[in-house]
């Protein structure tokens, strides 16, 4: 029924969300469509499965599949997320930046380092897909509707984030920062602002927002290598839909592809997931060519 | 009474390329509390020169200094703190920003009391402060520009670079814009202009330059280039002078 | 296989190769556009030459038994065609979109060729595409032969025809879309033409590898689709250098090479534990060579042969 549609959509667009805004924040700064954002979501959810397994359990509280050593785990999975970020801008990206590569360079650059992430994982952890825990999670009833407490959970933690993100661009130094450089790079050195401070802090952020992601879908679904790059294509479908400019754009973006795919998942086909984000894309374009909230070029 | 050397350029050669220089040798003076011009046809160099003051273009030699201060070499974002400020001629505020939200980040590297420092702004620009909590993309031209003069000015700078401030503005807005300049230098505050308008911009100038194919061709006082044939000649093709 | 036998075999796949990464040098070294999707349109061409050249299949569509000179031919015009459906709306725009919508569609092809069982066959492929000469060569290592012999000469007309389009008025053009944006945007609507049809001939190249490659096979499988076909063509591309179609020959070799003899000596240096992980490996590997050569030699071991203006290699 429609309600369970919208409610699946909304759980699926909270992966694509947390995801996208990290990717709207490099392609606004760093001017380049990353294609390694997806596989930074599964390096944040691979990391903390780690963390998980040293602790020895995820733990359990309220009926949720999970407790505090996995919130810990998040939390130190979303820093060393950011620590690989800067890491591969250090060794690569900012080494492309100096030499005036093409943004097609940077675009390759990314794939590769796609790549490498997504299989350095099979190296360490293999093919097969893990769990941060085994007990079963029974759905929740609301007249009809069914949702499980990890799926509300994943689902409030990024609502959270996303008026998180509001009130730091909007209130903060840093976020105010971001947005000018977003905007116009030469203009903010000239007021005083250091962009390379910026660029660390968007590698730091994606990434930290890009491990939450991983690990939410990680508790929600399962983890494995290509989870991210599954949400790799949607992610770009959001971003194009809502605008390339701009990050509230990508968050309503992801919530439409959510829904998209919360539909299609009823009716059609699962194994389409990824295709129904590149048509909503064209649907989309083709009644707005900027975006719903992008700026005309 | 001579005023200190505030800004000094010698033998300054820039350019986007190292072996293609805009500028070939240019200097210049200007001194405390002056305000002076830079004329010249397009091409001359005239943006090229304060980018390169700037740090936005590469520089191959020469030298540039802010009180006695070299200043070559300097990372853009450090002009803020050393009290030089700058407005580009085009894509010079924040189209996505509120006002407020341009003024604060003028603001924002200095040392400054911020809440005090915009209210003193809108004091001085006080229109701007009726249109604070819109996106400075709504502004017309000429509210943009005092925007953009507003933002430089927030962090107390005591040198300001404008490139072109009446560009694409009527005659009207462009007198306002100058005379902004004249209670800008009111403040205590060294203008450098780069102008297209000779005469407006003259007419406010202590001393003024032109600059012609990236090097100095003429200079004086503003009276002596208003009055100078050459100088008409370089701007209208006739040895007209400039003030008729 | 004896050594003989392996060296047919590598030299055809490398030839293969080699084929992609020259449509990829026609798109992406020569005009300067982006495409992520290089398996999609290897795919198109693929399927197009097994439903052409194919047996019945009595669960799928096609199987017409034609000759796989016109399962190529047919490979061709199909890629050619999903070229234009997708560059036409994309090309217009920034490269971002040719990207993206390219990366898009590889992936939607790679679906629809996993799951549309009724067509495709799903994961269990379109069988038994026939070789050109089979008959002819009476053996089987004689009919690899053949196919070798033919691939060659289609690589030799190929780079012929590039080499003298690349030479040609049009080709001078198109360098100077690719250097020069605004000359472009002042071109207008021919530079547009002019990236459309680069995109689509470079497309149509990606088809026919596909459907080489799947008559050489005598198979063809989702399994064949993966985004890891992308990455190769890239890595070739860029090892061989950019906008220089002998480059891209030789990177192909040089990295088919380096890939197929990883596998044995990576499997044979490697602790036991590792060794379920060599494929992973060999990426991680393949992945640090194209970033170590965008780092440190962007140019390639073969540069583009073309004077440039300082302007222009300034820019790029």
């Amino acid at each position: 029924m429609m309600v369970q549609m919208l409610v699946d959509g909304v759980v699926a667009a909270s992966f694509i969300t947390l995801g996208v805004v990290g990717l709207s924040m490099v392609y606004n700064i760093l001017n380049f469509p990353t294609f390694a954002q997806g596989d930074h979501i599964a390096t944040g959810g691979y990391i903390a499965l780690g963390l998980v397994a040293l602790i020895g359990t995820a733990g359990s509280i309220a009926g949720l599949s999970f407790g505090w050593p996995l919130i810990l785990a998040l939390v130190c999975a979303a820093v060393l997320n950011g620590v690989v970020a800067l890491a591969l801008d250090r060794a690569i990206f900012s080494r492309l930046r100096r030499q005036n590569a093409s943004r097609i360079s940077l675009i390759m650059a990314s794939f590769g380092v796609a790549l490498m992430l997504r299989h350095l994982i099979i190296v360490f952890a293999g093919h097969e897909p893990h769990y941060f825990s085994f007990a079963i999670q029974p759905a929740l009833d609301f007249g009809g509707v069914r949702i499980t407490r990890n799926e509300l959970v994943a689902v409030a933690v990024t609502t959270a984030l996303v008026i998180g993100l509001h009130l730091f661009l909007s209130r903060t130094w840093l976020g105010k920062s971001m947005r000018a450089v977003s905007e116009n790079p030469s203009l903010a050195k000239v007021n005083g602002i250091d962009v390379n401070r910026v660029i660390l802090w968007t590698w730091v952020i994606s990434a930290g927002l890009a491990a939450v992601a991983g690990v939410l879908l990680g508790v929600v679904v399962q983890i494995h290598p290509f989870m991210g790059f599954e949400l790799l294509l949607p992610m770009f479908a959001a971003l194009i839909v809502g605008g390339m400019t701009s990050i509230y754009g990508a968050v309503l973006g992801a919530l439409l592809i959510g829904l998209a795919e919360g539909i299609t998942v009823q009716y059609f086909v699962p194994e389409y997931r990824q295709a129904v984000s590149f048509i909503v894309v064209i649907l989309v374009l083709m009644v707005r060519p900027n975006g719903i909230l992008g700026e005309k070029a | 009474m001579t005023a200190a050397l505030h800004l000094e350029v010698t033998d300054l050669v820039a350019g986007y390329a190292p072996d293609v220089p805009i500028l070939r040798g240019m200097s210049l003076s200007v001194h405390t509390g002056e305000i002076v011009t830079v004329l010249g046809p397009n091409g001359a160099g005239k943006s090229t020169l304060i980018k390169a003051i700037a740090g936005l273009v590469p520089t191959s030699s020469g030298a540039i200094r802010v009180r006695g201060n070299n200043i070559m070499g300097l990372a853009t974002h450090r002009l803020v703190t050393a009290g030089v400020a700058y407005v580009p001629q085009v894509d010079n505020i924040f189209t996505r920003l509120s006002v407020q939200e341009n003024l604060e980040i003028g603001g924002m590297a200095a040392p400054i009391e911020l809440r005090q420092r915009i209210a003193e702004i809108y004091a001085l620009f006080p229109d701007l402060a009726r249109l604070r909590q819109l996106a400075a993309g709504k502004l017309s031209g000429g509210q943009r520009q005092m925007v953009a003069v507003a933002r430089a000015l927030m962090a107390r700078p005591h040198l300001i670079m404008l490139d072109e401030p009446s560009a694409g503005l009527s005659p009207k807005l462009t007198e306002m814009v100058f005379q902004k300049l004249l209670d800008v230098r009111a403040l205590g505050v060294t203008v450098l202009v780069v102008e297209q308008n000779a005469k407006a911009a003259l007419a406010i100038s202590d001393r003024g330059y032109v600059l012609a194919e990236g090097q100095q061709r003429f200079t004086g006082t503003a009276s002596d280039l208003l009055c100078s044939p050459e100088v008409g000649e370089l701007y209208l093709g006739t040895r007209t002078k400039l003030a008729s | 296989m004896d050594l003989l036998s392996y060296f047919v075999f590598f030299s055809v796949t490398a030839s293969i190769f080699g084929i992609a990464t020259l449509g990829l040098n026609l798109q992406w070294g020569f005009t300067g556009i982006m495409n992520v999707g290089i398996v999609g349109f290897f795919g198109v061409g693929a399927y197009t030459s097994a439903y052409l050249t194919g047996p019945n299949y009595p669960e799928a569509f096609g199987g017409f038994g034609l000759h796989p000179l016109i399962g190529y031919l047919g490979a061709m015009l199909t890629s050619g065609l999903v070229a234009a459906v997708v560059g036409i709306p994309t090309i217009r725009l920034k490269h971002d979109f040719l990207a993206i919508g390219t990366f898009g569609i590889a992936i939607c092809i790679q679906l629809v060729a996993m799951n549309w069982k009724s067509a495709t066959r799903g994961f269990d492929g379109l069988h038994s595409l026939p070789k050109p000469f089979t008959a002819l060569a009476g053996t089987p290592f004689l009919a690899n032969l053949y196919y070798l012999i033919m691939v060659l000469v289609f690589i030799a007309l190929i780079t012929f025809a590039l080499e003298r389009m690349v030479r040609s008025p049009w080709g001078r053009m198109l360098r100077a879309i690719r250097e020069d944006e605004d000359a472009a945007a002042a071109l207008g609507k021919n530079a547009f033409a002019f990236r459309l049809q680069t995109f689509v001939f470079g497309s149509m190249l990606m088809g026919l590898a596909g459907a080489l490659y799947a008559n050489f096979m005598g198979f063809i499988s989702p399994q064949d689709l993966l985004p890891i076909f992308t990455f190769q063509v890239f890595v070739m591309l860029v090892v061989g250098g950019s906008g220089n179609n002998y480059g891209a020959l030789l990177g192909a070799v040089i990295i088919w090479a380096l890939w197929t003899v990883t596998e044995s000596v990576l499997g044979a240096i490697l602790p036991t534990e590792l060794r379920q992980q060599v494929s992973a490996i060999r990426v991680v590997m393949v992945g640090a060579i194209l970033v170590g050569m965008l780092l440190y030699r962007p140019q390639g071991l073969l540069p583009e042969r073309r004077n440039s203006s300082p302007e222009a290699r300034i820019r790029n």
